[in-house]
């Protein structure tokens, strides 16, 4: 008995010198926390997958931390607590939080330059590039899934309600002619309808138009920046949206993303949503469907300009030991590469972040298979990006995108017209920009 | 006469009651110590650049007409919430108290919305009351009336109303349903046979008899309309429309959680507590005058 149990010791102590001995086998791991459920939490899983077949050093582990808010307050409290992942996925509106806290975070470029890995940042489409890089041209973080607003039809609704079912319309004043006759003709219940109401109506609205959205180019250009999203072009919109909704074309669908099921549904008949609603209308819709560009004001000058975009950017947080980064550095190259970028476009409808996956996936004929799949890339690479058009990044923006979506709807229900909507959007949104400006000194 | 517990050693009573103390520093005291603090300083929310700024938060709140609203929509909230889950769940437990047959199926029946989650039953009432999808708003839209949460301030209030009343009707039913099978049947007997009608008998036996449960549930329901409905707000309105539905606690975990503003929070956290501290005492030395135990 003693004999077998003085060898289980000599064993076990054995099994733990090795494992003292001989850290050169142990695999670094890379913690990846994101917000990608269903069909993209699969192919996320996959990504990591083919990193840690193709290698040996390192183990990416990706952890599903809840929607885009709840995974960035796991990050910041965990960062707060000592132990934060190496990789966070934060959405677009979070950019200038993240950009705000400099010691939290450690700068993409510079991940790349230390572990010696190639990164060229001209690589990707320039109207994702300039969201995550700051003025004196440093990329921050690496662009993942991004992607913009584009107008869908129900073209057979269109039919019954005697529209051409094959031409979208391409002005608000076109949108709003459709809708009646949609409306009086009685060929649906719902006309037209709108998903995330901020993102559309007022930042796509504005960089579409050529406008500003704030000073400062859109904020990108320093933290004093103020809103201008008063100006008469903003105030006809909302007015007209507030009109429209009124005699019952527009039908308001929520804050986020619930009006992409009243399209769907076939409820309503139009919809400006995310690009990358169009996995779940193709799985879901029962009808014909088309997908153009956003519509506009054909009296504006210069516009349409290009639409910016929305999604998420992977961030690479500080303090953590020199090999990780040298880890996170290689899985960013083998991320980046053109084949898998174009792949992750053609399954998930996100834009391609890329130029070269979007010429392979042209190349592939994947376009002309799935028409209307390169409407979104097209519609961001309409013209090169002014700095109206380039982007946005405001502190605090979380906050301030419930604040417009707030006036919105006490327009939207009649309780005052779009000039004062639009008025207190700005003064309230310059009240919180004033206030990160303070906390985020440079 | 008194009767005493004395304790011959000095310091086994404070042994005794250690863990409970040690429970109420570390879960309360120690975080609302904290959000005081907080509530005095401006961060990022890495909290890699930390300012003191005095009463800065609170400044901006007195002065942020959104939040005074919030006070109003509180009060208008809380009031519906506590009032009308106390009135129907005390008229079902008089019935489910009179019930002689099927009394146990009624009970089982009454309580199991206790055992549905916050959220899911906020999510239940929404589909309900979907404009587009729901059952409720179809028969509503066919009587003629207009329905629509989303834009109407008051239909959103009330199918917030709806879901919080309907999750505590459960817990408010056990309490008085126990405290009316604990009041004598002799007493009822007695007042019946002296000529008292059901209506009657009510209103001066069973109610002021049953005056310790309301008053504990009153507090009970205060505290949670106010702190523990901000998951059915946020899985049915989101505060909107507009700003209709948003409670104080709702801002504080909105602000907090989502938009990462931790002195802004701390701050309205900090009133929060004040106000309910405030609350309780008011009930204790008002209401509870009038409890008769």
């Amino acid at each position: 008995m003693t004999v077998r149990f003085h060898r289980l010791v000599r064993t076990l102590a054995a099994v733990a010198f090795a494992g003292v001995a001989l850290p050169a086998l142990a695999q670094t791991e890379i913690q990846w926390w994101h917000s990608m459920t269903g069909a993209l939490n699969d192919r996320v899983n996959e990504f990591a997958k083919g990193f840690n077949e193709s290698q040996k050093e390192f183990k990416v582990v990706p952890v599903y931390k809840g929607q885009y808010p709840e995974s960035m307050a796991a990050a910041i409290a965990a960062f707060r607590a000592g132990n934060a992942p190496d990789i966070l996925q934060v959405f677009e509106v979070g950019t200038a939080t993240m950009m705000g806290a400099k010691g939290a975070i450690k700068p993409v470029a510079q991940v790349m330059r230390e572990a010696g890995e190639k990164f060229d940042p001209k690589v990707y489409v320039p109207a994702v590039a300039g969201y995550y890089t700051t003025t004196k041209g440093e990329m921050l973080s690496l662009p993942f899934n991004s992607s913009t607003v584009v107008f869908y039809w129900n073209k057979d609704v269109y039919e019954k309600a005697g529209l051409d079912p094959n031409r979208a319309p391409a002005t608000w004043p076109e949108v709003m002619a459709a809708a009646a006759k949609i409306k009086t003709s009685g060929s649906s219940q719902c006309a037209y309808t709108t998903g995330w109401p901020s993102w559309v109506h007022v930042e796509n609205f504005s960089a579409w138009h050529n406008v500003p959205i704030a000073t400062k180019e859109n904020g990108m250009a320093g933290l004093d920046t103020k809103f201008q999203i008063n100006s008469p072009l903003h105030v006809r919109h909302w007015s007209n949206l507030q009109e429209w909704s009124k005699k019952g074309y527009f039908t308001y669908g929520g804050r986020t993303n619930e009006a992409e099921a009243k399209f769907y549904s076939g409820e309503c008949a139009m919809l400006t949503s995310s690009s990358a609603a169009q996995a779940n209308i193709n799985r879901n819709a029962k009808f014909k469907y088309g997908v153009a560009f956003m519509p506009y004001y054909a009296d504006v000058a210069g516009a349409p300009q290009n639409s910016i975009i929305g999604g998420a950017s992977l961030w690479v947080m500080s303090g953590k030991p020199k090999d990780h980064y040298k880890g996170v550095a290689k899985f960013f190259t083998y991320l980046s590469d053109a084949n898998r970028q174009a792949e992750w476009h053609q399954k998930t409808g996100y834009v391609p972040i890329t130029l070269a996956a979007y010429d392979i996936t042209k190349a592939s004929g994947f376009y002309d298979k799935n028409p209307g799949t390169d409407v979104s890339v097209r519609q961001m690479n309409n013209k090169p990006p002014t700095a109206n058009s380039k982007g946005l990044r405001f502190g605090s923006f979380v906050q301030i995108r419930d604040m417009f979506q707030e006036e919105f709807e006490n327009m939207l229900s009649g309780k005052q017209d779009a000039k004062t909507a639009l008025d207190n959007a700005v003064r309230r949104g310059d009240e919180m920009l004033r206030r990160f400006e303070r906390t985020a000194k440079e | 006469m008194e009767k005493r517990v004395v304790f011959r050693s000095w310091w086994l009573p404070y042994v005794l009651v250690a863990p409970q103390l040690a429970i109420t520093i570390v879960f309360f005291f120690l975080p609302a110590g904290q959000a005081i603090w907080q509530s005095l300083l401006a961060q990022d929310p890495f909290g890699t650049n930390v300012e003191f700024v005095g009463l800065d938060n609170f400044v901006t709140l007195v002065h942020d007409e959104y939040y005074l609203a919030s006070f109003k929509t509180t009060a208008v909230f809380s009031v519906l919430v506590a009032g009308l889950g106390l009135v129907i769940s005390l008229v079902l437990a008089v019935f489910a108290d009179r019930a002689a047959r099927g009394a146990g199926i009624y009970k089982t029946l009454l309580i199991w919305p206790y055992a549905v989650a916050h959220a899911v039953a906020a999510v239940l009432w929404l589909f309900l009351f979907n404009p587009t999808l729901g059952v409720v708003a179809h028969w509503i839209k066919g009587f003629g009336i207009a329905w629509d949460p989303l834009l109407r301030d008051r239909d959103a209030m009330i199918l917030v109303v709806v879901a919080a009343v309907w999750n505590q009707i459960s817990y408010n039913f056990l309490f008085f349903l126990a405290g009316l099978q604990s009041i004598p049947k002799s007493l009822i007997e007695a007042a019946a046979i002296d000529g008292a009608g059901p209506g009657r008998r009510f209103w001066t036996i069973v109610f002021p008899l049953l005056s310790p449960t309301t008053f504990f549930l009153l507090v009970v329901n205060v505290v949670y309309a106010f702190f523990q409905t901000f998951a059915i707000i946020d899985a049915a309105t989101g505060g909107g429309p507009g700003n209709a539905t948003e409670i104080l606690v709702y801002k504080v975990y909105k602000d907090g959680f989502k938009a990462l503003d931790l002195g802004g929070s701390a701050a309205q956290s900090v009133i929060l507590m004040i106000i309910v501290i405030a609350l309780t005492v008011v009930q204790f030395r008002y209401v509870e005058r009038k409890v008769q135990y």
